[in-house]
């Protein structure tokens, strides 16, 4: 169970800002190829996750174009690894993020940052003080739907990492493995509970967390 | 001097074409006046650089912001121009100070401009200082809106309709405001508007737009004697514009005297003005009456020899002349039967007949928006 935080929680970080940044430039930019990258972005949403996991191994496994550069170079190995099943949660939690995070800048004003144009803020500026800002609940709110669904990742997870006791096997992948062994449903009803009440809490917490930032920012109840 | 020259067609089957150049003396308050969707609040986008024209050049008191010709193009956060949006646009997540100093931080270190304490005060915002935008009223906001564009020592301020989302009392809450702003502030001001009431209070040069063309630049006063524009001879509340300087007060009979060049008005009182005050009143053409001889036993208070300088036919049996006294032209609708009837022409000797009543309750000598 510690495990399958770890990987959620990593998966959430490292997705956050390559995450926060397409959905930047899906809602803003005015680009050709545009709607390619909205469709590649949206992938993993509507493949089976067997199929990412079986992508993510062609690429980042040992004989793969970047995995084998990664470990040639950096010695860095992903397959049947704890970080590669932070990636393939990652990957799979990727479009909910982004999701969320274009919705939130959706109802961002434009003019607002127009406004701090003509105020004398520059680009980074601008996104850092006025943008950001109006965009956290909508980021946070994708961090955490991100990482309950990333508790629950299996397809990716075991196509691409493996089901290693103690290295890759989490949560849902537990559940299954104590499902085939004879004897094993008193775990799987325990490991079932677990996994449902962080389901809960962390949609709870969502709402919630959502909720205090929007009001904290001066946006809701007026 | 701002010089303004701005070129560019929106996209799309007959898509909005804006052909607008105009220049204008700075410091001093240019009122940007027309119709809704005559292109104001474009142009006002592009010298303010948030639309990059098609083409166009725009300089102020020599220094070029735009210039495609010459592939300038001064980014808006170089411009230094203080916006004030229709919709104020302050940010929600931050209080009202902090709004307020979001210029005034990001502002070129030796750039001149008023200070935080001056203009809080003059705005009457100190109590509002630990507000959320949130919590404002509309005419709150937009009071917020404009001392976070005087804070950020703009160059130049531009208004895009600042009270146009206003409702009447709110309005009247604010423009006392921006008379103030534009007193005490030497800066150059463009408001854009489409309330000749704003522009009698505020303005000094007045730019006529309609369908995004320029149709005149002058002093208001001097565009509102001309006849040729029916953007603004043909409404209701049409009528030169005077600059009058206050002469005195005669508290007991409730009037003050007004002085303009070629004769003295009697207005009802205005407590607030002292005397030397220079303020404007538009002389509705609608009020105004003309007499061939001169009119005795009359209620009204201003009765002024003139001559008619022009007479012509306005809409179906109306009549506009222009009346000249010595150095200031009024605008008089009569009917056309009364031209018939008086046997008026152009040089004829007459005496034009104002009531004090028509100059309202201060402030108010101009119809609500139009």
């Amino acid at each position: 169970m510690r495990l399958s935080l770890l990987v959620a929680l990593r998966s959430v970080l490292f997705g956050l800002p390559p995450a926060v940044l397409a959905a930047w430039v899906l809602a803003r930019g005015r680009f050709p190829g545009r709607s390619l990258l909205d469709a590649l972005v949206h992938l993993p949403l509507v493949m089976p996750p067997v199929v990412v996991g079986w992508l993510l191994l062609v690429t980042f496994g040992l004989r793969g174009p970047v995995g084998a550069l990664l470990n040639d170079w950096f010695g860095v190995r992903l397959v049947f690894t704890t970080a590669g099943a932070s990636l393939a949660t990652a990957v799979m939690s990727f479009p909910l993020i982004v999701r969320a995070v274009r919705l939130s800048l959706d109802t961002v004003d434009p003019g607002l940052e127009a406004a701090a144009r003509t105020l004398g803020a520059g680009p980074l500026d601008r996104f850092a003080t006025v943008t950001l800002p109006l965009i956290a609940p909508g980021i946070l709110s994708g961090a955490i739907t991100a990482f309950a669904a990333g508790l629950g990742e299996f397809g990716a997870v075991i196509t691409f990492a493996s089901n290693i006791p103690g290295e890759t096997q989490t949560l849902p992948l537990a559940i299954y493995a104590a499902t085939q062994t004879p004897g094993g449903e008193a775990t799987a009803a325990r490991l079932a509970a677990i996994s449902l009440a962080l389901a809960v809490a962390g949609l709870l917490l969502a709402e919630l967390a959502g909720r205090r930032l929007a009001a904290a920012l001066g946006r809701l109840p007026r | 001097m701002l010089d303004v020259s701005v070129l560019h067609r929106f996209p799309g089957q007959g898509g909005f074409a804006l052909e607008a150049a105009f220049s204008t003396p700075t410091p001093g308050v240019t009122a940007v006046f027309g119709p809704s969707g005559c292109g104001k609040s474009t142009l006002l986008s592009a010298i303010a650089g948030l639309l990059r024209p098609d083409g166009g050049r725009v300089a102020l008191d020599g220094g070029v912001l735009l210039d495609t010709a010459a592939r300038v193009f001064v980014p808006p956060e170089r411009r230094r121009c203080g916006v004030v949006f229709q919709d104020a646009r302050l940010f929600p997540h931050l209080s009202v100070e902090t709004n307020l100093r979001y210029g005034a931080r990001r502002a070129p270190g030796g750039a001149e401009g008023p200070g935080f304490e001056e203009v809080v005060s003059l705005l009457g915002i100190a109590p509002l200082l630990a507000r959320r935008p949130g919590a404002l009223s509309g005419g709150e906001r937009q009071r917020v809106a404009l001392g976070r564009a005087l804070l950020c020592r703009p160059r130049l301020l531009l208004m895009d309709e600042p009270l146009a989302a206003l409702d009447a009392p709110r309005r009247a809450e604010v423009l006392p405001f921006l008379a103030r702003v534009r007193h005490r502030f030497r800066l150059p001001i463009l408001y854009v508007t489409h309330a000749l009431d704003e522009v009698d209070r505020l303005a000094d040069h007045l730019v006529l737009m309609e369908a995004g063309r320029v149709l005149a630049a002058d002093t208001v006063e001097a565009l509102s004697g001309r006849t040729d524009l029916p953007l603004l001879a043909g409404r209701r509340d049409a009528g030169a514009a005077l600059r009058c300087t206050v002469l005195g007060h005669d508290a007991g009979r409730g009037l003050t005297r007004l002085g303009f060049p070629g004769g003295t008005l009697l207005v009802p009182l205005r407590a607030e003005a002292t005397a030397g005050d220079a303020l404007r009143v538009r002389v509705r053409a609608r009020d105004i009456s003309v007499a061939v001889e001169e009119p005795r036993g009359v209620s009204v208070q201003n009765v002024l020899p003139a001559v008619i300088e022009s007479l012509a036919p306005f809409r179906a049996h109306e009549a506009m002349l222009r009346l000249r006294l010595g150095e200031t032209v009024l605008l008089c609708r009569v009917t056309a039967d009364a031209v018939g009837r008086l046997s008026l022409r152009v040089g004829m000797p007459v005496w034009a007949m104002v009531k004090s009543a028509a100059f309202g309750p201060a402030g108010g000598n101009g119809d609500e928006g139009g």
